[in-house]
């Protein structure tokens, strides 16, 4: 049985079960392998995508329950080559120790930005709490954050 | 000279070893210290463009690799850029020398006279045809290291120093990056079906009903209580390794109680004792004393460990985020009987790590199927729930302090007496892998060892005071065996016994009726550490510190790290109402020379954070067959929420040599918070995690 959706602006078919994890069908079916395994039970973000404009756990979420659906991943972050203005404040910042879970907390943080392009401090924290980074790099990615929101409300008075 | 060189080189002599010129104009440079997210990838490329002077984006760095570069053993104790960068600065200054040397003979004129720019050799500022690329010979690469080349002043460093971003973070922010996300061709996933604990025995295991919650085609690989399900669908494998849970039935298995898992636990279990330090004595004066502990802690990577296998033709090549390929190859050729050359083990990154993890373990389970389907790469992705149980925990540890004081309440004799389990059971060591274990004749038992004092102890790690105390010793009872297996993580002892010195130290303060930072520089000669300490005191406003008692705490502790590395000074601001809050941290480190700025900072925040997590709210809990706390709803660590705003400063030391740092703010930070505490409350807790349920009791029974 076929499932349709669009990832990163493409329309997909995948021949997967239904019953497939997404985060399966992504890395193993989609070869998009930045959707990351932290846990499988909702609990650290390591897979974060966004779907429909909301950050969601890909890691037990059947790819049947998104058909018909737009699902966002790290790799459809940049666009052409150029890098999204949070992975450019995550460079700069130099916002991560190892980086497993920087695809998730992007993902996270791309949802907020799209919603709310001044973010306050609280809610970023707000919006990144069902991330967890086990190296402490914290105050760095809150700071890349503000960095990214500050660029992206430049560009867009530009 | 060769006394003197690093261990690095030492045991890899030959430059080649270590650096290549390649045609497209880039260095490659090969060390044996891998990147575990610590960033010290970009610190060793750093030093090496450094001495050669060329520009660091032609630096290709390829770190830990059996079949191409060097044995540097494991990438651990804060000891990369202490032995792996000075290895690297030594290599690179004498090729430059060399090869200097050679090009002024040619030209007929002084080897100082020839200037180099990103790699073109000048003389008189003109070019003289000739770079590293077209320079370096066969015979260069071929050079025995002899170390005896000074390399370049600090005053003229114009790379080392500097804040370069690291290169790897480019892919961990755009997509695949890391081991999880290797692939081969014939891949084929793999899960494991783990023994509970060492001699139990499969009883039984339905396989047709795991077949039919798999869905899908997979073998199933079994050697003893070694059990594995492998197919080229991941989903299929995960489905059966999770129904395999509830089809498989143990016999045998250890049964252990919540009791445990507690520090108090080592109190009574055989031990090997050892006196470290002046002999007992027993000077005049008033005896005070204090027992801390921390429970078991894991390491929590945010990654389940992965291994990648293929064993072609009677070779067996293994992908593993290990932080020593050399020794996982030669513990992978001596289980499997597989000769040492037969057997290559490359380094791929993985998930943070903090010291011995589930990675060597992972691989050698690919490794041991692979040597079962030849031919195939053999892909082993531990589960959430498999990384919590199995990966080896740090020992809970039990520290009590005494001191007898003189008549201004000074210690001039003091007592650091540790009862905990291993803190390192590496395979290096004599620890064991899963896998050794549930194969058919396992090896005996290991016998718990810990690091020897000179690589600064285990259970002993920080624990005799810096300060100038008449007389001083460690008590250490190391147990001579574990409810689990324990291994490294950060630091070792370092944290528990800073915690419980340094806040005994204020305790001892409190008591003497002086403030806590003017009574530990009383006693404190080092100047270096009387520098941290006055820098941070300064900064978080001490002199302003209110009374106790109030529900806000301020706190500070330091130490050197295993009184060799780095000095680290933390202050802590906190308030307490029915949780801890961490509000503001201020540390300063000292840490010599330091090769990138921002990639120590990093380190700095890092350790902090990681620190507070494990005082706060960390805990390991044991009950049935093992391990209890197996998702991060029953192991919490610091969330976006609870991370303090937090301020680093690194002292200017150019000229000093690099002192490790990343694990140096790690037992500061526990004791500060643990003085904090007892500046908000007025009640002492001395047992972690600090957790709301543990203040409460506290309060309790004051």
């Amino acid at each position: 049985m076929n499932t349709e959706l669009s990832v990163n602006g493409h329309s997909v078919h995948t021949g997967a079960d239904p019953s497939t994890p997404l985060i399966d069908v992504l890395r193993n079916h989609l070869d998009l392998r930045g959707t990351r395994y932290g846990c499988g039970l909702e609990q650290c973000g390591s897979c974060m995508v966004i779907i429909d404009g909301k950050a969601d756990y890909a890691c037990s979420r059947e790819v049947g329950s998104v058909a018909g659906r737009s699902v966002t991943t790290i790799e459809g972050l940049a666009v052409a080559g150029k890098l999204h203005p949070l992975q450019v404040a995550f460079l700069e910042e130099q916002a991560g120790q190892c980086g497993y879970c920087l695809s998730g907390i992007l993902m996270s943080a791309k949802a907020l930005l799209d919603r709310n392009p001044s973010p306050s401090r609280a809610d970023i924290v707000a919006a990144l709490d069902g991330n967890l980074c086990r190296c402490g790099a914290h105050p760095r990615i809150l700071r890349a954050v503000e960095k990214a929101a500050l660029a992206i409300r430049a560009g867009a008075l530009s | 000279m060769s006394d003197t060189l690093p261990l690095s080189i030492v045991n890899n002599r030959r430059l080649e070893k270590w650096l290549r010129f390649d045609p497209d104009r880039t260095l490659h440079l090969a060390v044996g210290k891998v990147e575990i997210g610590q960033g010290v990838l970009i610190a060793l490329s750093q030093i090496a463009a450094e001495e050669l002077d060329i520009d660091v984006d032609r630096v290709n760095i390829l770190a830990g690799d059996t079949a191409d570069a060097p044995d540097e053993g494991s990438t651990s104790s804060s000891q990369s850029i202490e032995v792996s960068g000075r290895s690297v600065r030594l290599v690179s200054a004498e090729l430059r020398s060399r090869v200097l040397a050679r090009l002024a003979q040619r030209l007929n004129c002084n080897p100082a006279d020839i200037a180099i720019e990103d790699g073109a050799f000048l003389l008189e500022n003109q070019p003289t045809g000739h770079d590293y690329w077209s320079f370096v010979s066969d015979a260069d690469y071929a050079a025995d290291i002899t170390g005896s080349v000074v390399p370049k002043p600090p005053a003229s460093y114009r790379v080392v120093g500097q804040p370069v971003p690291r290169k790897d973070l480019i892919a961990k922010v755009t997509g695949a990056a890391f081991i999880h996300d290797i692939v081969r061709p014939d891949m084929l996933h793999a899960r494991m079906l783990r023994q509970p604990s060492r001699n139990a025995q499969l009883a039984a295991l339905d396989k047709a009903a795991i077949r039919r919650a798999a869905k899908g085609e997979f073998r199933v690989i079994r050697l003893g209580n070694f059990v594995a399900f492998v197919g080229p669908d991941e989903t299929v494998v995960q489905r059966a390794a999770v129904a395999a849970l509830a089809h498989a039935r143990w016999e045998g298995a250890r049964e252990l109680t919540p009791a445990h898992g507690e520090a108090a636990w080592f109190v009574d279990q055989p031990s090997d004792d050892r006196l470290i330090g002046d002999a007992p004595a027993t000077p005049a004066g008033e005896m005070v004393s204090a027992v801390y502990s921390r429970p078991f802690v894991a390491h929590a990577a945010m990654a389940p460990s992965c291994g990648l296998a293929e064993f072609r033709d009677g070779h067996m090549e293994v992908w593993s985020h290990t932080q020593g390929v050399y020794p996982l190859r030669n513990s992978i050729s001596e289980i499997l009987g597989l000769p040492k050359d037969k057997v290559i083990v490359r380094h791929a990154h993985g998930a943070g790590c903090y010291g011995h993890n589930g990675a060597d373990d992972a691989a050698l389970d690919a490794a041991v199927i692979a040597q079962q389907i030849p031919g195939q790469c053999i892909r082993v992705q531990w589960r959430r729930e498999e990384e919590f149980g199995f990966e080896p925990v740090s020992t809970a540890h039990r520290t009590r302090v005494a001191a007898v004081l003189d008549a201004a309440g000074r210690p001039v004799d003091w007592t650091t007496e540790v009862w905990a389990g291993s803190h390192v059971q590496r395979p290096i060591y004599g620890g064991l892998f899963l896998a050794q274990e549930a194969l058919p004749n396992p090896p005996p038992p290991a016998k718990p060892g810990d690091p020897p004092e000179a690589n600064g102890g285990g259970g002993t790690r920080n624990g005799t005071p810096l300060y100038d105390f008449a007389a001083k010793r460690i008590v250490h009872h190391l147990a001579l065996s574990t409810p689990v297996r324990t291994s490294s993580l950060r630091g070792l002892g370092a944290l528990p016994n800073v915690f419980a010195m340094e806040c005994f130290m204020d305790e001892l303060a409190e008591r003497a009726g002086m403030d806590p930072v003017a009574y530990r520089l009383s006693m404190l000669s080092d100047t270096r550490a009387r520098h941290s300490i006055e820098n941070v005191a300064a900064r978080c406003n001490w002199s302003d510190r209110g009374p106790v008692g109030t529900g806000k705490g301020l706190g500070l502790a330091w130490a050197r790290y295993k009184n060799k590395a780095a000095y680290a000074c933390v202050a802590v601001e906190l308030e307490v109402d029915k949780e801890i809050r961490l509000n503001r941290v201020w540390a300063c480190a000292d840490a010599g020379l330091v090769i990138n700025p921002d990639g120590a900072k990093n380190q700095l925040e890092g350790g902090i954070i990681h620190a507070a997590s494990m005082t706060l709210k960390e805990q390991v809990t044991l009950d049935g067959a093992g391990i209890t706390s197996l998702d991060w709803a029953s192991y919490p660590i610091m969330t976006f929420s609870e991370v303090p705003e937090i301020s680093t400063e690194i002292v200017h030391a150019p000229n000093l040599p690099t002192l490790g740092m990343g694990e140096c703010t790690f037992g500061p930070t526990a004791a500060a918070i643990g003085n904090a505490v007892y500046h908000a409350l007025g009640v002492r807790v001395r047992d972690m995690p600090l957790t709301r349920e543990r203040i409460a009791e506290v309060l309790g029974r004051v």
